[in-house]
């Protein structure tokens, strides 16, 4: 929609008032650019491409994570604070099948054979994170649409209910997971390339930029050039013109729940196998970056999301290195920094 | 008179806990238009919203082709062929003019034929097809209101004020697209304040007064009945200017 707007409006003249047009319109590469750029003059060059590549890894999981909020949000306006407990539901069904499948093919370390537990982990977390979804917006959300405070206190106690219902099936304690053996160890980068030469790259962690990549352009894919895309984002605009126009907007918001909770699903399990420990209240701890992230990249709006995750992921890992007791405070600092730049986060879905 | 396409009895609507409708009647020929006149606040809108099913019907009858469609889902009566253009026109503007009618041809593509039709009609809608509806003007707004409403062939138009705060010549465009969808015998209520603009297309015509229809009839004799017009709308100066 921005290209279209460009033809509109003069093309800036001059250095300056091209960097300030950058700044303006695209506040989420700027940022990007401005936080990566620091980090290069303060460190190590192989520490930096460690540090980013890992940052993006976190970026990216955040962002399956959160982007089934920020959807959930803007299109149906529900503050849905139980998603932690679908992040928690996506790690234990995923490190079940893992565990069980891994155990019956012990001592296989071969790609194809790790493969083959991991995909069906991960869809496993997929399945159960969305079926839960779907009984949680008929019996939780569906009674509250519309008022916030409702949405709050429900949504609250349906999270401790999930949570409790995790520790009665698999238990009060931490659950340790294997992390299947294709994907632990790292890549080596040829000692003959220039500065990053002989820097080592884990796998799982490229593995889960890669695979938060694909969903991001899956989900702008589905968003930008679907007649589903185009009915959510007319329904963040106006729910009874949609309705007019004879869609059942009930049934949208069904759809865009479960997709949300199963990709926070998925991102929960991704998680169990990038931090090998899982505990019933992971979720709630990763709710702190979800908010944040949905908040910075703007409320409602994917591609915030997406830049609003990287964001967190990169200064987590940066501050994290340079500065240890800071990493903390990094995360909601960069929040604050940028809603006192920009109220309403980086690119706000404009509700007319 | 034909069997009218859509029909009120006694109905009635509140919002909240004002009583909007006391008990409306109202007839639309079937393959006419139909003008609904009154003052402001009169129960115009509030009559169309509550026959789209936007407002709860508290008591009386909408039948649509003899079917009662009494509080029946939007959607559902939507999708039984009626089209509703809102006083606020509704754009999507965060969507481009092509979205907009891909989301309007509800049964699946566009058909061709009839949006080349569309584009003559409009030829805004041509030129802007790729950009955000929110850039449209206020009088190309309206023009993607109304194409939105015919992309696919419908039984009833509902239109809420379509000249409002538009210039006289798009008003003019305006009225020749509502000539050609009169010719094609589409059945319209239109809501509508400018009573030159009226007495230009309606067939019949019905005035509403605080809640309820005050008269029906033929716009021919209201349009001839300076009186009448004086009477029920204090239109008497402006109808002959």
């Amino acid at each position: 929609m921005s290209a279209h707007d460009e033809i509109l409006e003069p093309r800036p003249q001059g250095a300056i008032a091209r960097f300030r047009a950058f700044r303006e319109k695209q506040p989420h590469l700027f940022l990007l650019v401005l936080m990566m750029l620091v980090a290069f003059f303060m460190m190590d060059p192989r520490t930096w491409v460690v540090l980013t590549i890992s940052g993006l890894a976190m970026g990216a999981m955040v962002f399956l994570m959160a982007s089934g909020m920020t959807l959930t949000f803007g299109l149906m306006n529900v503050l849905n604070l139980a998603h932690g407990a679908f992040i928690s539901l996506g790690a234990f069904a995923g490190a079940t099948v893992l565990v069980h499948w891994l155990n019956a093919s012990a001592g296989e370390s071969s790609l194809l054979a790790n493969l083959a537990a991991v995909v069906p982990a991960l869809g496993f977390a997929l399945a159960v994170a969305g079926v839960v979804g779907l009984l949680f917006e008929r019996l939780v959300i569906r009674p509250v649409y519309g008022d916030h405070l409702k949405q709050i206190l429900v949504t609250v106690g349906g999270s401790i209910i999930l949570m409790e219902m995790i520790h009665v099936i698999w238990g009060p304690n931490e659950i340790p997971v294997p992390r299947p053996d294709a994907l632990t160890g790292a890549f080596l980068v040829p000692e003959s390339w220039p500065v990053i030469g002989g820097v080592a790259l884990e796998k799982y962690r490229l593995i889960a930029v890669i695979l938060g990549l694909a969903v991001y352009g899956m989900m702008t894919w589905v968003i930008e050039h679907t007649r589903t895309g185009i009915l959510i984002r007319a329904g963040v605009e106006d729910q009874e013109m949609v309705e007019v126009h004879g869609y059942r907007i009930r049934l949208l918001f069904l759809g865009v729940f479960v997709a949300g909770s199963a990709l926070a699903g998925l991102g929960g399990a991704m998680w169990a196998m990038y931090r090998e420990i899982i505990t019933a209240h992971m979720g709630d701890e990763l709710m702190i970056s979800v908010i944040v992230v949905i908040i910075l990249g703007g409320l409602g709006s994917i591609k915030g999301c997406f830049y609003g995750a990287v964001l967190v992921g990169l200064i987590n890992l940066y501050v994290g290195y340079l500065e240890p007791r800071l990493a903390a405070v990094a995360t909601v600092g960069l929040m604050v920094g940028v809603l006192m730049w920009r109220p309403q986060g980086l690119i706000p879905v404009i509700k007319v | 008179m034909s069997d009218p396409i859509l029909s009120l009895t006694g109905v009635r609507a509140d919002i909240d806990q004002y009583h909007i409708l006391h008990g409306v009647d109202l007839q639309v020929p079937k393959g006419e238009l139909t003008v609904l006149l009154g003052r402001n606040g009169a129960g115009k809108s509030t009559t169309l919203r509550t026959i789209m099913g936007l407002t709860t019907v508290t008591g009386g009858q909408v039948r649509f082709q003899g079917e009662d469609i009494t509080g029946q889902p939007t959607p559902r009566i939507a999708r039984k062929g009626i089209a509703f253009v809102p006083e606020n026109m509704g754009i999507f503007s965060l969507l481009t003019v092509r979205e907009n009618m891909v989301l309007a041809a509800v049964s699946g593509p566009m058909d061709e034929q009839r949006l080349n039709w569309i584009f003559e009609l409009f030829p805004p809608m041509k030129k802007f097809w790729n950009r955000p509806a929110g850039n449209l003007s206020g009088g190309q707004k309206q023009m993607l209101a109304i194409a939105r409403a015919v992309i696919e062939p419908r039984e009833l138009l509902l239109v809420d004020e379509p000249t409002k705060g538009l210039a006289p010549a798009i008003i003019n465009d305006l009225a020749d697209a509502f000539e050609q969808l009169k010719q094609q015998q589409v059945s319209i209520l239109l809501v509508e304040q400018n009573f030159n603009f009226s007495r230009r297309l309606g067939q019949s015509v019905a005035v509403m007064n605080d809640g309820g229809v005050v008269y029906a009839g033929q716009m021919a004799e209201l349009a001839d009945n300076e009186e009448l017009q004086q009477e029920l709308l204090g239109l008497g100066l402006g109808a002959h200017q």
